[in-house]
């Protein structure tokens, strides 16, 4: 039998609350967000790393919180889907989603709108390609991710404008800017 | 949405709503995170179960320990296979002998049939409790000769279930016309030894997931879960579990997709509910990796077509087809042997052929057993139909454009009967070729292969045309076995005022991403000439709601036939019971009656006197106020409506009648290169051209075809469920699976037809299965690229290795100069 791992003391910053826990060292990032946190928005889908439903911003970068441990997450900073609308207000990222029909089932849209998210803070003005690039480690099952494509060429025009106007979307998407 | 769109209708009897690209409601939820998936729920005391599941394909198992594990830390329960044989009934076998023979538990009793084959369910307080109990579990097999090619289990080597005492399921003569005498008069005879469509699946994002909880006190089960045809389901549970099937409870909110890989996850659904028992009723979740969905939730049915012969006149056109085809279902048939019928509903695909005579078999192997994925049983005839067509017109030097023409069912011909019977309702397949061509721009890259090809390139262009039969009737059954108590085919849907006159609809649907919720309110709001957002939709199935029938679901290309008739239906009976009570309360004649939205909201006007009373007030009037209404003013504002579809009973001797209610159709053109020095086989241009009849909202048809075609080009290109010899699964990760991604998926030009079925109310054809246009498309296009290498495409699945292999065989690898002959 497997040797129980002793107890983790670890504080994170999720959406901007800090949260303090005792976890079992083996603890996934993904089953501390979704079970210790009950933040539900953070999906699993693979376990391997190459789906992306797990897409959360560690510290301003994309990971997958199914391939990290949460005490890896310890003493940083943790933004989840339920961190990007503002005051009940999609951000721009998620509204461009909406326009474009870049969903159907919604199960890999909280990982894709993370990932969207660190793309448009490294780089605001994505070719197609760069949008391919960024969101390769994004399964989508149904969309055949045409629309996806549209929806992040729109969006980096949104977050462009809303950081220009200092509005909701320009601070966020800041968020995930490289350390 | 525009501002115009947001504008209220207020003219009566419009159609304002429907056939607009309306904005989804599902968003509000999925976009913040806040979707309901089943894994989100957190029910108190809830326990968690790991599966022991068999290495060995076939095997065996000649002892079981799981005492350790039943001893280990937090550790609630320990069930066998052997242990859960003696709480259950087998399942039932929707075949007749030999498959009706077959015992199929919900785990494996004393032989395991296929790798992941559940032999022992650890359940324990926390997932990585059941995890390290399970690792405890000690399990002696001996194997047995693994059959992992439908044609070889059917020699009966070595037999999978003793009980059957054969590995054949099923197996039926279709035919139709007078082929012999097609065959004596034929100008061309064509022989094709073997084409095979692959194993695959379209492995939704989130795996299968059951929470069951079966309650002592009352001896009710409730399930929260997945399944995505649970009206079928709980048909299945009722007799093994020995409960009435008003005693199970199911429920459903958002679903990660289905494909229509979730209609058989009730094994597992049992197991947790026997589970739940044991442990005096505390919920029970399982949450699927998708390791174990990859080798032991379900792949689609593989087919190999033998022997076959096709007839042609001097033209081109066909005049007969024989040929012998072989399913095979994997260890359990479970949803099977429907298959072996389901495919007869597009027996001609496009085409006018009028002789066929195909013998159909089906098999069990030591494989995931099959389940009915996207285009399910359809689309591995219609991709049979085309490589049947390609492979004609390239012997006799009729390009695939001309080819199909000349044998397309023609738009007056319409509606048609297929010589089994079946009536496509409409379509215009010529049309939708020329749509296609302009996008594509087909002249044009004529002489751009041509020249490409001159070059020693290996390019091609390639048609395909596929039918996606929606609305089945499940008289069809009955053709498989005459005493399956199923037919015809039945959506229910409830519309409502609550208490303070909020419009409610429910429907026996399961959406997993088809945006019910949106084309439903469409539905309502036109009938009752109010916005949309005034409606609320409930999303996901719950039994307990009281609309579904024994159809209930979302598979089989329907929903837009049958859930929106059904919440039609549901909505006029509605507006009759309001416009009888408005007239009441008004005073007033019900032809004077005008329905729309008033200052305080939805509302009835009464032309005459101008006087009307709003959805609020006549919610009250019935419900809570009601003292002074007249006792034959019997409404209750809770209308529910089933919608049936026109279907007979198939004539079963013949094997002849109308097997589904519409036909959309998809026309596909691809252009493939195949990299010289790689063979990786590029998409340059893709366009997909939809006809499905009257749209009722082109944004998410436009997602539908988008999203089939993804399906399709995965499958054709990269996505195998290949086992090898043993029956070991090749890919049981999705990084072996390698599902589609935004690094291989190009941009799909979409062109649009639109030919109403006169069989619907609202003309619409179901659509969402897309009949896996795509695997036609790419072969067909492939089939171009390298008939003049001498390469003739014979399998549904074509990568750079089987390209240069089949290359390489034929002297043709790079080294003796690829394309020389060009």
């Amino acid at each position: 039998m497997p040797e129980r791992s002793d107890g983790v003391s670890i504080s994170v910053t999720v959406n901007g609350r800090r949260h303090q826990a005792e976890i079992e060292a083996r603890l996934l990032l993904v089953d501390f967000i979704r079970e210790n946190l009950n933040l539900t928005g953070t999906h699993i889908g693979c376990d391997t790393s190459f789906c992306g439903a797990c897409t959360v911003l560690l510290n301003g970068s994309s990971v997958k919180s199914c391939t990290v441990l949460a005490v890896h997450a310890a003493g940083g900073e943790v933004t989840t889907v339920e961190g990007l609308a503002k005051d009940g207000e999609l951000h721009p990222i998620q509204q461009a989603f909406k326009d474009h029909y870049a969903l159907q089932c919604g199960y890999c849209t909280p990982g894709l709108l993370m990932s969207t998210c660190h793309l448009l803070a490294r780089n605001p003005n994505p070719t197609e390609k760069d949008i391919r690039k960024a969101i390769a480690g994004n399964c989508c099952r149904c969309t055949g991710y045409q629309n996806i494509y549209d929806a992040i060429a729109d969006a980096a025009a949104r977050v462009s404008a809303a950081r220009a106007a200092g509005t909701h979307g320009g601070r966020a998407a800041a968020s995930a800017e490289a350390r | 949405m525009t501002e115009e769109q947001k504008t209220v209708a207020k003219s009566p009897g419009s159609n304002r709503w429907v056939g607009q690209s309306v904005a989804r409601k599902e968003e509000a939820r999925l976009l913040r995170g806040q979707g309901k998936f089943v894994d989100d729920y957190r029910l108190q005391g809830t326990l968690h179960v790991k599966f022991v599941r068999s290495a060995y394909a076939h095997a065996r198992i000649a002892s079981i320990d799981v005492e350790q594990a039943r001893n280990a830390p937090g550790v609630a329960v320990v069930l066998t296979g052997a242990e859960v044989a003696k709480l259950v009934q087998p399942f039932i076998e929707i075949g007749p002998d030999p498959g009706g023979k077959i015992l199929d538990y919900p785990m494996a009793v004393d032989k395991v049939h296929f790798q992941g084959e559940p032999v022992a369910a650890v359940v324990a307080e926390s997932i990585e409790a059941a995890e390290d109990a399970a690792e405890l579990a000690r399990v002696d097999y001996e194997s047995l000769p693994a059959v992992v090619d439908a044609e070889e289990a059917l020699t009966d080597g070595s037999v999978l279930h003793p009980s059957s005492g054969t590995n054949l399921v099923w197996q039926g003569e279709f035919e139709y016309g007078d082929v012999d005498g097609a065959f004596s008069k034929a100008a061309h005879v064509i022989e094709i030894d073997r084409l095979h469509f692959h194993r695959f699946s379209s492995t939704p994002l989130e795996n299968n997931v059951v929470i069951a909880q079966w309650d002592a006190s009352d001896n009710q089960i409730y399930f929260w879960c997945n399944n995505s045809f649970p009206a079928f389901a709980i048909q299945f549970l009722s007799p093994a579990l020995g409960v009435g099937i008003d005693q199970i409870h199911f429920q459903s909110h958002d679903i990660g997709g289905s494909f229509g890989i979730k209609i058989t996850n009730y094994p597992y659904m049992a197991v947790c509910a026997l589970a739940s028992r044991a442990c005096g009723g505390r919920p029970v979740k399982w949450v699927e990796t998708r390791t174990e969905h990859m080798t032991a939730s379900a792949h689609g049915n593989e087919r190999t077509f033998r022997d076959t012969r096709v007839a042609l006149d001097g033209d081109g056109v066909i005049t007969a087809i024989e040929s012998r085809h072989i399913d095979d279902c994997g260890a359990y048939p479970r949803y099977e042997p429907l298959g072996c019928i389901i495919w007869a509903q597009v027996l001609p695909g496009a085409y006018r052929v009028q002789n066929m005579r195909i013998h159909f078999s089906q098999a069990v192997t030591n494989k995931c057993p099959v389940g009915p994925n996207r285009g399910y049983s359809r689309m591995q005839h219609l991709w049979f139909l085309e490589r049947v067509i390609d492979i004609c017109g390239h012997r006799l030097g009729i390009p695939a454009d001309e080819m199909r023409l000349r044998n397309y069912i023609k738009s007056s011909e319409m509606p048609y009967t297929t010589p089994n019977g079946c009536v496509y309702d409409s379509g215009d397949y010529a049309a939708m070729q020329r749509i296609a061509k302009d996008l594509i721009g087909w002249d044009e890259w004529q002489s751009k292969i041509a020249e490409a090809r001159r070059q020693g390139r290996l390019i091609g262009i390639g048609i395909g045309t596929t039918l996606d039969s929606g609305t089945n009737n499940f008289g069809q059954s009955q053709i498989i076995n005459p005493r399956a108590p199923y037919s015809g085919q039945s959506e229910g849907a409830n519309v409502k005022l609550d208490i303070y006159g909020e419009i409610v609809v429910s429907i026996g649907s399961v959406p997993q991403g088809q945006g019910h919720e949106t084309t439903a309110a469409q539905v309502v709001a036109d009938v009752l000439n109010v916005h949309p957002d005034m409606v609320k939709v409930r999303p996901g199935f719950d039994t307990d709601r009281n609309v579904h029938t024994g159809h209930s679901g979302t598979y089989a290309s329907q929903f837009a036939v049958t859930g929106l008739s059904a919440v039609h239906g549901a909505a006029a009976k509605l507006k009759s019971e309001l416009s009888r009570l408005a007239s009441f309360a008004l005073g007033a004649n019900e032809d004077d009656l005008e329905f729309g939205v008033g200052t305080q909201g939805p509302e009835v006007k009464d032309n005459k006197s101008g006087k009307s009373i709003n959805y609020w007030g006549l919610a009250n009037l019935v419900n809570v106020n009601n003292a002074g209404l007249p006792p034959d003013l019997d409404v209750t504002l809770n209308c529910r409506y089933v919608y049936r579809a026109p279907f007979k009973v198939p004539d079963i001797q013949r094997k002849y009648g109308n097997l589904t209610l519409t036909y959309a159709a998809q026309l596909h053109i691809a252009v493939i290169e195949i990299d010289r020095e790689t063979y990786i086989p590029k998409i340059l241009g893709y366009v997909a051209v939809d006809d499905c009849g009257r749209v009722v909202n082109p944004a998410i048809v436009r997602g539908q075809v988008f999203g089939a075609t993804a399906h399709g080009i995965g499958a054709a290109l990269y996505e195998d469920c290949r086992y090898d010899e043993a029956g070991n699964l090749l890919a049981s990760t999705f990084s072996d699976y390698i599902p589609i991604t935004a690094l291989n998926m190009p941009r799909i030009r979409y062109g649009h037809l639109e030919s109403p079925s006169p069989f619907s109310y609202n003309g619409a054809k179901g659509m969402g299965e897309g009949g896996a246009a795509p695997v036609h498309t790419v072969c067909a296009a492939l089939q171009d690229a390298l008939w003049s290498s001498g390469v003739i495409v014979k399998d549904s699945h074509n990568t750079a290795d089987s390209v240069f292999r089949a290359l390489s065989t034929l002297g043709l690898d790079r080294g003796q100069g690829l394309g020389a002959r060009d």
